[in-house]
């Protein structure tokens, strides 16, 4: 895998913090896909309105698909097997839940101001996602 | 319908982020995970990122008294610790790092012609069904509005 530039790597950050500071400053709501998948599939209760939810997580997609098409192709390295996608997705879905948030709610929004229980979140998906690869990667060694 | 139009708007440019940042590359997450081999910084490059036009939004909130298109900020007030943090934290990272997806490049790798995205979405929400509907024995404590 090529090394990807700091710059466009911090580009691509911008990006998703100006739509995260959009859908607060605008909708007056959390960027945290998670719940939104939650709510978009009737799963979780409250929260950001069902549309709201549904559309921006539309945008998602399109977005990936424009600069895919118009900027530069991602070059997608998806070696898991078919039983560790099935468990991947059950683990994140369930533990999203259990949490309150992902990555996004929890590592952007919440990390961005500050938010106690998110630290404590992220540094612990973080934790246990690094002990998962070390795990899988140099003990089992799949 | 202008609260509708910024959401589409949000997520578009939340998921080419997603893509710019090669976020939505399942290899490039763990490569920046996996800190006992070649080791890959991107994805801190990417926080770091995120974080700044957000901090400022954040911010920027205690300034205007309402977001433009709704009536009132919905932010979760919560600050206590429970279990159900730290149990679906951990769960969580377990299935990141098994394979390098979290639930926004997942949905945003849809569109890129592979089959392993559609299936780990499906299971994701499957998990969340799951957790939905078993009852579970931790303290839950006071638990803020669902954020995400």
């Amino acid at each position: 895998m090529t090394p990807l530039s700091p710059v466009i790597a911090v580009s691509g950050g911008l990006l998703i913090g100006i739509a995260a500071a959009m859908f607060l400053l605008l909708n007056g709501r959390i960027a945290g896909i998670s719940g939104l998948a939650a709510i978009a599939a009737r799963i979780g209760s409250g929260g950001t309105p069902w549309l709201q939810a549904v559309c921006f997580l539309l945008g998602l997609p399109i977005g990936a698909w424009m600069v895919a098409g118009f900027i530069r192709r991602p070059e997608i390295v998806v070696t898991s097997s078919l039983p560790l996608l099935i468990a991947a997705g059950l683990l994140v879905g369930f533990g999203t839940r259990l949490a309150n948030g992902c990555t996004s709610g929890h590592g952007v929004c919440g990390v961005a101001r500050l938010s106690p229980r998110s630290l404590a979140a992220t540094a612990i998906f973080m934790a246990s996602a690094v002990i998962t690869v070390f795990v899988v990667r140099h003990m089992i060694g799949a | 319908m202008r609260s509708i139009l910024s959401a589409l708007i949000a997520g578009i440019i939340f998921g080419g982020g997603l893509a710019l940042s090669d976020m939505i590359n399942p290899g490039r997450v763990l490569a920046f995970l996996d800190v006992a081999g070649a080791w890959d910084p991107t994805l801190a490059f990417v926080m770091a990122g995120a974080v700044i036009p957000t901090a400022i939004a954040f911010a920027l909130r205690r300034r205007l008294n309402r977001p433009l298109f709704a009536n009132a900020y919905f932010v979760p007030e919560n600050r206590s610790m429970d279990s159900r943090l730290v149990v679906g934290a951990t769960i969580f990272g377990i299935g990141w790092g098994l394979v390098g997806f979290c639930p926004g490049p997942a949905i945003s790798g849809l569109v890129l012609g592979l089959w392993q995205p559609w299936l780990f979405v499906a299971m994701m929400l499957l998990g969340m069904l799951i957790e939905r509907v078993l009852p579970l024995r931790l303290p839950s404590g006071s638990i803020a509005p669902r954020q995400a």
